[in-house]
């Protein structure tokens, strides 16, 4: 049973820190702290906390909705404002979850934004979504970053050097502007000596799917992992005290050849050993993942656990470097990277994790994974050959996800899996 | 004792069912399109493959003679077609009997004289479909039951009149369905003796046939070889058929599939995913297939096979009808005609009309409207044939394109403009490649499953790969 306490301690930890932040938020009205609306993917996690923001998260307020099954109204509130079908339903979760008073998903109210700051603009949604809650909160203050794509799979010194001068010129004098805190870069280098340790755990933690049985799924629990250091603790001792109890968690279930634990309990068997790509579907989340974990199917890695920061390639925050810094890690998010980085990157993936197969999860509303998937799913099979399958879904709008058409397709690649994994093991003897 | 396997393929419009034996051969097919009970879908299927493959063991044991004699292989032919008239004569005596008691259920006041309607309606349809099977080529047409008394009933309807037009069509509607999920057995033997006595009544009235240029010369020598040695083909099936309908067609092993196989009363490792099992029945027909589209009635798969004939990827359609065979199905009510229509009237079109809706229903309002503005219905038929094609042109190319040999497969590769358009844009697409069609074509769902039986895949795959390369 001492595995079961110590599994336990970091889950209370992180609940802990996320409850924290949200009687923070609630009570930010009284203790006369500032506001910061922001999206995960390039998140100045360790600048805001420069300035003693609170963040706010509207993607993760739209998934925590639609895991608590509260999206599906939202949605319909945001179309019956004429937001259209096909938008994002992560814009129309949040919309729809403003329109009904900003209830968040710990049940406290969500506070109003002072800024709303879009430092990663690869996705374009952002900018629209920003656009509408302009319009809701006129008193905010928007502060937009752009990021230069990695059109050539670089981050060049001219690039950097742009995205610095942004920094200076609009994003700082801005937030002391709104804050009446000023600048202290001091601060935000010890923020960055941080969030470069909690990046160091967090890689050795997704490194340890090399194990067989892996310990952990790198994508159904991987996605409570990345919590902490996505959602505006990056840059804290918490974070820090949280990813190296979460490590030395795993480190005895590798001892004890453990599998990775799942809603219902112990995975006993593993038998196929998979990369993800694309995010989960988060309304019927639990049934999604049920339908790996009946077959043996465990995630050993995934592009969505990266969609807050790539660090397998050895890239950290530098202290020495803090607005470079800064600059490099929104211009290395996931979705920044041009198509032949990302499929680099999950090959590499594949091979270091000894992967037997590859899924896409494609979601109908999500412009930044969506594109490009079918051209990466082609060329990981020819340059792997490895099993390649393709499912649909969506992020919380509970009508795009057909249970039986994604188990249907399942099954049919399960037990390709099966029969390739037979015939690779009769060719070997 | 010899072992057979048994493919049962569940589809959302019909239920295949093939069996093979030891060397993957196929002995029996069997195919309803039964749906409202997969177990009984499934149950049909099966009981139709055993005839199947009984008729197969009797055509084996006269091989020699078939090989040699025409009359030999002309009656072969003959006799199935007179036994699949008997079990349908023995379904119409079910109709008309589940008609009548629908009838008599009904609260019209003049129920009395519906049901009289009826026994004339049926004593008018029995001698038409006896006539067509036996002397027309009905047989050859591979329709249901369904489908052949529905027609001949609705036609018969029309000529009744207004008055009872509701209440007769009520009935039918009602009873049809009963009727098709009932389970007859049927006595092989029995039924096939039956059948010779048919059959010569019909060779003995046959005048000798005269060459007029109409057809092939062979057909003429076949005719005429079975009128005059009909009675020696008698003889030589009376010898056999006391074994071959006493043969314990012993299946071994099933592997179920398709749409409805988790319903099937199967162990869990003998049920299948349809997509394996396709790829592996068109692989062993063609073992060069790298690519395989199978058109189904409710989904349409790409599916892209290695040289084992397993699969390596696949695409499915499986959120929207207007790739599949249900989309004609709809086309089919929207203009009034069968399905087997279909294809024909569209082939004779003088071009394609563009079908700009990709939904399957506001195609049919699209459609009324081109209609209203004077577009031919052929060209109409032609541009949504093409329309079907263009989608599964999308889903190959999502799964990977056609790198090689291409294998169509389903129940809609009958259809031949879909098979028009399918090589036409394949050709366009990837070029000239070989490309199979089948006219088991429907069968490759359930030929996969049964080849699924007889191995253990995990255990023998490579003993299976061998046999994979199946002689024709």
């Amino acid at each position: 049973m001492a595995q079961e306490a110590q599994k336990e301690r970091s889950m209370v930890l992180q609940k802990e820190m996320i409850d924290g932040l949200f009687n923070d938020l609630a009570k930010a009205k009284e203790t006369g702290k500032k506001v910061c609306y922001t999206f995960i993917p390039g998140n100045l996690s360790e600048l805001i906390r420069t300035f003693d923001l609170l963040p706010v998260y509207p993607e993760i307020n739209a998934l925590q909705s639609a895991m608590r099954k509260k999206s599906a109204a939202y949605i319909k509130e945001a179309e019956r404002n004429a937001h259209s079908e096909d938008v994002c339903t992560y814009v129309k979760c949040d919309v729809g979850m403003m329109m009904k008073g900003n209830i968040g998903p710990t049940g406290l109210k969500i506070p109003e934004p002072d800024i709303l700051l879009l430092s990663y603009t690869g996705c374009f949604t952002f900018l629209k979504w920003f656009e509408t809650l302009k319009r809701e909160y006129p008193n905010a203050k928007v502060i937009m970053v752009h990021t230069p794509y990695q059109e050539n799979a670089e981050m060049t010194p001219e690039m950097t050097q742009y995205m610095v001068k942004q920094f200076k010129e609009e994003v700082i004098p801005q937030m002391e502007a709104v804050t009446g805190i000023k600048y202290d870069e001091e601060k935000l280098k010890r923020h960055l000596v941080l969030a470069k340790e909690a990046q160091d755990w967090i890689t050795k933690i997704f490194d340890t799917t090399k194990h067989v049985p892996s310990p952990i799924d790198a994508y159904f629990a991987g996605v409570y992992y990345i919590g902490p250091i996505n959602i505006g603790f990056r840059g804290t001792q918490e974070a820090v005290d949280y990813y190296k109890e979460l490590y030395n968690e795993i480190q005895e279930r590798i001892k004890l050849g453990l599998g990775p634990i799942t809603p219902e309990g112990e995975m006993k068997e593993e038998k196929y050993r998979l990369v993800v790509e694309g995010p989960p579907n988060w309304t019927s989340f639990r049934e999604f993942w049920k339908l790996f974990y009946d077959m043996g199917a465990v995630i050993v890695a995934s592009s969505y656990t990266k969609v807050g920061g790539v660090y397998d390639m050895g890239w950290r925050h530098d202290a020495s470097r803090p607005l470079e810094s800064l600059a490099e890690y929104c211009m290395n998010c996931y979705t920044n990277l041009n198509i032949p980085q990302r499929i680099d990157l999950l090959a590499k993936c594949i091979t270091d994790y000894k992967a037997d197969g590859y899924i896409t999860n494609s979601i109908k509303s999500c412009n930044s994974f969506s594109a490009g998937q079918l051209p990466m799913m082609r060329a990981i099979e020819d340059r792997l050959e490895v099993p390649v399958g393709f499912i649909e879904s969506d992020l919380v709008d509970p009508r795009y996800f057909s249970y039986s058409n994604i188990k249907n397709r399942l099954e049919s690649y399960f037990q390709m899996l099966e029969q390739t994994k037979a015939l690779k093991e009769t060719e070997s003897v | 004792m010899k072992k057979y396997y048994l493919g049962v393929d569940l589809g959302s419009t019909t239920s295949k069912a093939v069996i093979i034996n030891e060397k993957d051969e196929i002995v029996g097919r069997g195919i309803t399109n039964t749906r409202a009970n997969y177990k009984v879908a499934a149950d049909i299927a099966r009981e139709e493959a055993i005839y199947d493959a009984r008729f197969t063991l009797l055509s084996n044991k006269i091989k020699q003679d078939m090989e040699s004699k025409p009359e030999f292989k002309k009656y072969m032919e003959d006799i199935r077609t007179v036994f699949q008239y008997q079990q349908f004569k023995r379904r119409m005596e079910s109709l008309e009997t589940t008609l009548k008691k629908t009838v008599s259920a009904f609260s019209y006041a003049n129920k009395e004289a519906i049901a009289h309607r009826i026994s004339v309606i049926i004593e008018n349809i029995r001698p038409q479909i006896k006539n067509e099977f036996i002397h027309g080529n009905i047989g050859s047409k591979n329709q249901f039951f369904r489908d052949i008394v529905s027609e001949k009933y609705n036609a018969e309807v029309a000529i009744v009149g207004r008055e009872f037009y509701e209440p007769l069509m009520l009935a039918f509607d009602k009873s049809i369905t009963p009727v098709e999920n009932e389970m007859v057995q049927y006595n092989f033997k029995e039924l096939v003796l039956e059948s010779m006595a048919l059959l010569e009544e019909k060779y003995k009235g046959l005048a000798e046939q005269q060459e007029d240029g109409s057809k092939e010369d062979w057909y003429y020598a076949e005719l005429n070889a079975v009128k005059n040695n009909y009675k020696n083909v008698e003889i030589t099936l009376r010898e056999h058929i006391e074994a071959i309908a006493s043969e314990d067609i012993h299946i071994a092993k099933m592997v179920g599939t398709g749409y409805g196989r988790a319903l099937l009363p199967f162990p869990e490792d003998c049920i299948k995913s349809e997509i394996l099992c396709h790829a592996f029945g068109a692989h062993a027909i063609f073992p060069n297939t790298r690519t395989v589209l199978d058109i189904g009635g409710q989904d349409t798969k790409a599916i892209q096979v290695d040289s084992h004939g397993l699969v390596t990827s696949f695409h499915m359609n499986d959120r929207c009808a207007a790739g599949c065979g249900r989309y004609l199905g709809y086309i089919a009510d929207e203009f009034g005609l069968s399905l087997n229509e279909l294809g024909p009237e569209a082939m004779s079109s003088t071009k394609e009309t563009v079908i700009c809706s990709t939904c399957t229903v506001f195609a049919g309002a699209e459609v009324k409207e081109l209609l209203h503005n004077g577009e031919e219905r052929p060209n109409i038929l032609a541009g949504l044939h093409k329309a079907i094609v263009q989608r599964a042109m999308s889903l190959i190319a999502r799964s990977g394109g056609v790198k090689n040999e291409f294998t169509f497969t389903g129940g809609v590769a009958r259809n031949q403009a879909v098979l028009k358009y399918v090589k036409q844009m394949v050709k366009d697409s990837y070029g000239d490649l070989t490309m199979n069609i089948h006219t088991d074509s429907i069968f490759m769902g359930a030929l996969g499953g049964a080849m699924f039986a007889r191995r253990n895949i995990s255990a023998d795959l490579p003993v299976a790969r061998k046999a994979n390369v199946m002689e024709e």
